[in-house]
């Protein structure tokens, strides 16, 4: 399910008024793989990724899905099937919450895509169960719950469609570090069934965790296409032009040279840190 | 979303912007009121003529006006209709057991046609001028008077300066919603009447829930900030006639003069 831009423009508004939000991108997003969008913010990022399940229309240009090719003439009924095939989870999707129970809410995915009442049921619990809410709480509102479950409960309301591609519009903003670390577990367990993930995300240890491929946003275009250790391994005066940051470790490795220290390779994971740090110090000894 | 001109507010420097909110509400009001006594060619020429004026004053592309009588032409219609087909009078054009038309008839709606667009073009430059606190303030100092009836005037204005900061805000949420629902296969746009009744609920519970949480949080921040009453604030801006608004006034008195002669030779 790999997920091709072909000189993709997207505007808002019309003639004089309008403004260029995507400027020509053309890209490939690859199947089975995480791959994470980052830029700064306005760069484009959520307006790109709206364009995976034709929640916009690129002005010119293609998005091909698959076998699903997005062009600005597609139909509003042609959607839907795009829709079964991506799921797609929003910043904050815990504002999205209406049902009565937390099962509910799950189903309401499922049940708008035709599947019958028990099936939809089999889904929602195995999508709560996959997100990690104990299911003494399934059947409780979820504007009982807590920030970080009602969190869960809305990821698990995309996850029961079992869509093959999901997107992630900055699934960790506001969540824990505990939360932080299970997003992370769900994603690489989403991989592992085959499932292609796009994520947005701020945080650069992040993307180095999980991330296969990056996607640089800049200004309306993609400035970077390459696997996170290249990308992290690019001059800092780069990082600073797009205003963007280097993973922790590697910020740290900066701090150290600054120092005297001297590394061969930039770390770029706290275990390539401590690694380093290590040879170093045995070196001098 | 976008293209709903009617009470939006645009940014803008233009002599028309500059001006005190209160004055262009008066004007408004005044403009509106004079209209109604418009009855021949020559008092809505001279009505068109001021109008136009106005409208070359704010600096904004034509475009933008039509955008805004657009959405209305439906309820311009069904009026114009409604004036053709039942208007009594001399000489009968055209009839059809009790429908008829008359010229009496043709004259009166093409006069509702031009009076409608003038008045919603009036209003629409008022608020396409004014950010929509200034209009709230302006009420409350117009409405000052109120206050010695008890009236609340300065909470009713506050709590229209903050209803009228949310509504961008909420459509901002409400299509939020939308798209997350839409990705969840709901279709807000196909099916039956009850389909589409039902589709408003995942629209609906969200929203409000947010809109009560939001509305939480700001008069946390007000009390935080030490608000305690809207009375004994003292303001941002304050407002202040300027020669702009004198000459604006005189501009209109003028109207006001012209308009008059006009409608009592009946031109």
């Amino acid at each position: 399910m790999a997920i091709t831009f072909e000189q993709v423009n997207f505007s808002y508004g019309q003639g004089s008024l309008s403004q260029p939000i995507l400027k020509d991108i053309s890209t490939t997003i690859p199947s089975g793989k995480i791959t994470a969008i980052i830029g700064q913010t306005g760069s484009g990022k959520s307006t790109l990724v709206q364009h995976i399940n034709g929640l916009l229309k690129p002005t010119n240009g293609k998005v091909i899905i698959n076998d699903f090719e997005l062009t600005s003439q597609t139909k509003e009924k042609q959607l839907v099937a795009l829709r079964a095939q991506v799921g797609m989870v929003f910043q904050f999707p815990e504002s999205q919450l209406f049902a009565n129970t937390v099962l509910e809410d799950v189903m309401y995915g499922s049940l708008n895509f035709g599947q019958d009442h028990l099936a939809a049921k089999e889904a929602a619990q195995a999508a709560l169960t996959m997100v990690g809410l104990p299911s003494q709480h399934w059947d409780k509102s979820p504007f009982a719950l807590s920030g970080g479950q009602m969190r869960r409960v809305a990821i698990a309301g995309t996850l029961a469609l079992n869509p093959p591609i999901i997107v992630l519009d900055e699934p960790a903003a506001g969540l824990d570090p505990l939360g932080q670390a299970e997003l992370v577990k769900l994603m690489l367990n989403l991989k592992k069934q085959d499932k292609t993930v796009v994520l947005i995300s701020h945080q650069m240890d992040q993307v180095m965790t999980v991330a296969d491929w990056t996607l640089v946003m800049h200004q309306g275009q993609v400035i970077a296409a390459e696997t996170p250790t290249t990308l992290f391994n690019r001059p800092l005066s780069w990082f600073k032009k797009v205003h963007l940051d280097l993973p922790t470790a590697g910020q740290f490795a900066q701090q150290l040279m600054a120092q005297g220290w001297q590394f061969k390779e930039r770390p770029l994971t706290l275990e390539q840190l401590a690694q380093a740090i290590n040879q170093e110090v045995t070196i001098h000894e | 979303m976008n293209s709903i001109v009617i009470g939006r507010y645009i940014p803008g420097n233009s002599w028309i912007h500059r001006l005190d909110p209160r004055t262009k509400i008066i004007l408004t009001f005044v403009y509106i009121m004079i209209l109604l006594f418009a009855n021949s060619w020559g008092t809505y020429l001279v009505a068109t003529i001021f109008l136009a004026g106005v409208i070359y004053l704010t600096k904004q592309p034509l475009n933008l006006y039509w955008q805004g009588i657009k959405p209305i032409l439906w309820l311009i219609l069904f009026t114009v209709i409604l004036q053709i087909f039942f208007t009594d009078g001399q000489p009968v054009l055209w009839q059809w057991r009790f429908i008829k038309v008359t010229l009496p008839g043709l004259i009166n709606a093409i006069y509702v046609v031009i009076r409608f667009v003038l008045i919603i073009l009036m209003s629409t430059i008022m608020t396409l001028t004014t950010p929509p606190t200034s209009i709230a303030s302006a009420l409350e100092s117009l409405l000052g008077p109120l206050k010695k009836l008890k009236v609340p005037v300065a909470e009713l204005a506050l709590m229209l300066s903050i209803a009228l900061r949310f509504v961008p805000l909420l459509m901002d949420e409400t299509q939020k919603i939308m798209n997350a629902q839409k990705s969840r296969g709901m279709s807000f746009s196909t099916g039956g009447p009850i389909k589409r009744a039902k589709a408003v609920v995942p629209l609906l519970v969200p929203l409000f829930v947010g809109a009560l949480q939001r509305a939480l949080d700001l008069a946390n921040a007000m009390e935080v900030r030490g608000f305690k009453d809207a009375d004994h604030r003292t303001r941002y801006r304050i407002l202040a006639y300027h020669r702009a608004d004198y000459i604006s006034g005189l501009m209109m008195v003028l109207f006001i003069i012209v308009f008059s002669l006009i409608n009592l030779k009946g031109w």
